[in-house]
């Protein structure tokens, strides 16, 4: 080897040992407190309870996680399934996937109509659902509280208008909690859906025109096959928030209608068995996953090889 | 209306879905703002315009202290994350791939990839330890939480900036014999300048916005302004929650508009 050769490898080393040292400070901060404290809820998870919550450090069970799925019988000490909490495991599934049929209902014709308009008025529409998607999910909460509560706006209105005859009960409902995430989440589907119905190319469409496709047939052949990618794209990105959501059940859907995240936080708070509550939390934590590991193999086949 | 030529790209009732769309949107939104004028001692009536809950909401003491905590707390983790998300940057842009830089883009990003709720447990498990080992229970915890999930937005809009710049105006510093420090003052942070803007503008929203994460790091007393709306949210509610909501939206409204212009201009 030269000496010249030599010298650009040490250079090169010496560039790869700064760049370790310029982002060491980010990978710290997240590892202290974003990564780290994971792998302790994963130990957490398998030691016995504290009787004042925390754990009795040192001392290991299982029971924490047999008891995310099984409840032990107080009589005869036989194991059966936890109904309640598979319930709320389940229902957090089903409301977290009719957010996300929701969000594209509403979603899909709103990215579309923006993007078919002239450039210098899309950006004005983008913006418009940006505004929101940046506005604080407790505020916009708390607005849909105001807005289906008993004597809220929505009420209001039916009654006036003679629809119904006396308020309908939509908070502390699982209605609540549907509505209150698509609203929040919508953005999420609307922002992705645009960026790829923008890059469509309308030629296709033109020609499924000219072979005398129906309007409907271009939507359903055409269009919607190619910005597939945009849809999952969506989709995942309300799916796994609303799995993971605390603050709007917390807030409409009341006492009754828990979703996983108030489950954990029972477990932590008034619940005292923090295995349980960790255990449960890397639960979410492998639904999430499952669910990106869905999204990742679709984006690939999706698009029809069409970019 | 004009006779209009056959418009391939419209569809059916998508006009009409998109409208309700944005009313959607943005009516209990509006709602929630007109309320906070709402001079009645309750949110089920209108008693008629009155800024009286402005007022309230100014001088409670509770709500001023919360103010300032959650102002205190996300200028320091907007500042924090700004800066590692900067170097993090530098590191992870313009070379050759070399072996764990894959490593640092997952780790990076990886507080995007965690519901929060999880996190926020994860992490009241380790700082309660830490709180009983050091006796220490003050701000910091905070800070360096929302510092943590403040690096991925902060460093989006800089890795961007800098993926967008080449090498040849700090080629050509180094030649003229700058050294790698006055290469960074004056060539490339400059030109970093309106991303750095940008992404502390986006960390500073986020921090702010935060409140599943602050609910479970924070001790007795240590409410920002969202935990003590949650708080509130319990208890049968006066339009002066209205009024502090109304307040903090067009904060961050303000922040989105001027980011927005920001990058318009750059473009």
């Amino acid at each position: 080897m030269s000496g010249a050769q030599e010298a650009a490898l040490a250079a090169q080393k010496q560039d790869i040992r700064s760049r370790w040292l310029l982002s060491a400070p980010a990978l710290l901060i997240i590892f202290v407190a974003a990564i780290g404290p994971l792998f302790v809820m994963l130990f957490y998870s398998f030691m016995v309870k504290g009787d004042y919550g925390d754990v009795k450090f040192g001392e290991f069970s299982l029971e924490g996680w047999t008891s995310v799925f099984f409840e032990r019988d107080i009589f005869d000490d036989t194991l059966g399934l936890a109904d309640a909490h598979l319930s709320i495991i389940w229902r957090s599934i089903q409301l977290s996937f009719f957010t996300t049929i929701l969000t594209v209902i509403l979603g899909f014709p709103t990215a579309y109509f923006i993007a078919t308009r002239p450039p210098h008025t899309r950006e004005i529409w983008v913006f418009l659902v940006t505004i929101p998607f940046w506005t604080n999910l407790l505020i916009r909460t708390f607005a849909m509280q105001q807005v289906i509560r008993n004597e809220g706006l929505l009420n209001t209105a039916l009654l006036w208008l003679g629809v119904i005859k006396s308020p309908l009960q939509i908070i502390y409902t699982d209605t609540a909690n549907l509505l209150g995430m698509t609203y929040v989440y919508l953005p999420l589907m609307v922002l992705p859906l645009y960026a790829s119905i923008e890059k469509l190319d309308f030629r296709l469409v033109e020609a499924g025109y000219d072979l005398y496709a129906t309007r409907f047939q271009v939507l359903r052949r055409i269009v919607i096959p190619l910005v597939k990618p945009g849809i999952i794209a969506g989709s995942i990105l309300v799916f796994i928030p609303s799995l993971g959501a605390y603050v709007i059940p917390r807030v409409l859907g009341g006492g009754k209608n828990m979703m996983l995240g108030n489950l954990i936080e029972m477990q932590f708070g008034s619940g005292r068995n923090w295995p349980l509550g960790a255990a449960m939390s890397i639960t979410l934590m492998i639904l999430v996953t499952a669910a990106l590991i869905i999204y990742v193999r679709n984006a690939s086949r999706g698009g029809n090889g069409h970019v | 209306m004009f006779s209009r030529r056959y418009d391939l790209r419209s569809q059916p009732g998508f006009g009409f879905i998109t409208l309700f769309t944005f009313f959607a949107l943005y009516l209990p939104i509006a709602a929630l703002v007109i309320y906070s004028f709402n001079d009645a001692e309750s949110l089920s009536q209108w008693g008629g315009f009155s800024s009286r809950w402005f007022v309230a909401a100014w001088n409670n003491t509770a709500v001023q202290d919360a103010a300032i905590r959650s102002l205190v707390i996300a200028l320091w983790a907007a500042l924090l994350a700004t800066t590692a998300a900067m170097m993090a940057a530098l590191a992870t842009t313009r070379t050759q791939p070399y072996r764990g830089l894959t490593f640092k883009y997952a780790l990076i990003n990886q507080p995007l990839m965690v519901p929060e709720i999880v996190t926020a447990v994860a992490l009241l498990i380790v700082f309660s330890r830490i709180k009983v080992w050091t006796g220490y229970s003050g701000l910091g915890y905070l800070i360096v939480a929302h510092t943590a999930f403040c690096i991925p937005f902060a460093y989006l809009p800089i890795r961007a900036r800098l993926e967008s710049m080449d090498l040849t105006l700090e080629r050509a510093a180094a030649d003229l014999y700058a050294t790698p420090w006055m290469t960074f003052r004056h060539v490339t942070l400059p030109m970093l300048r309106p991303a750095i803007i940008a992404g502390f503008m986006l960390a500073f929203v986020i921090s702010l916005d935060d409140v599943v994460i602050t609910e479970f790091v924070k001790s007795g007393g240590q409410d920002t302004l969202p935990t003590y709306m949650l708080g509130q949210l319990r208890r049968e509610t006066t339009p002066e929650i209205n009024a502090i909501a109304t307040v903090f939206l067009a904060l961050s409204t303000a922040l989105v508009v001027v980011f927005f212009f920001i990058n318009k201009r750059k473009q």
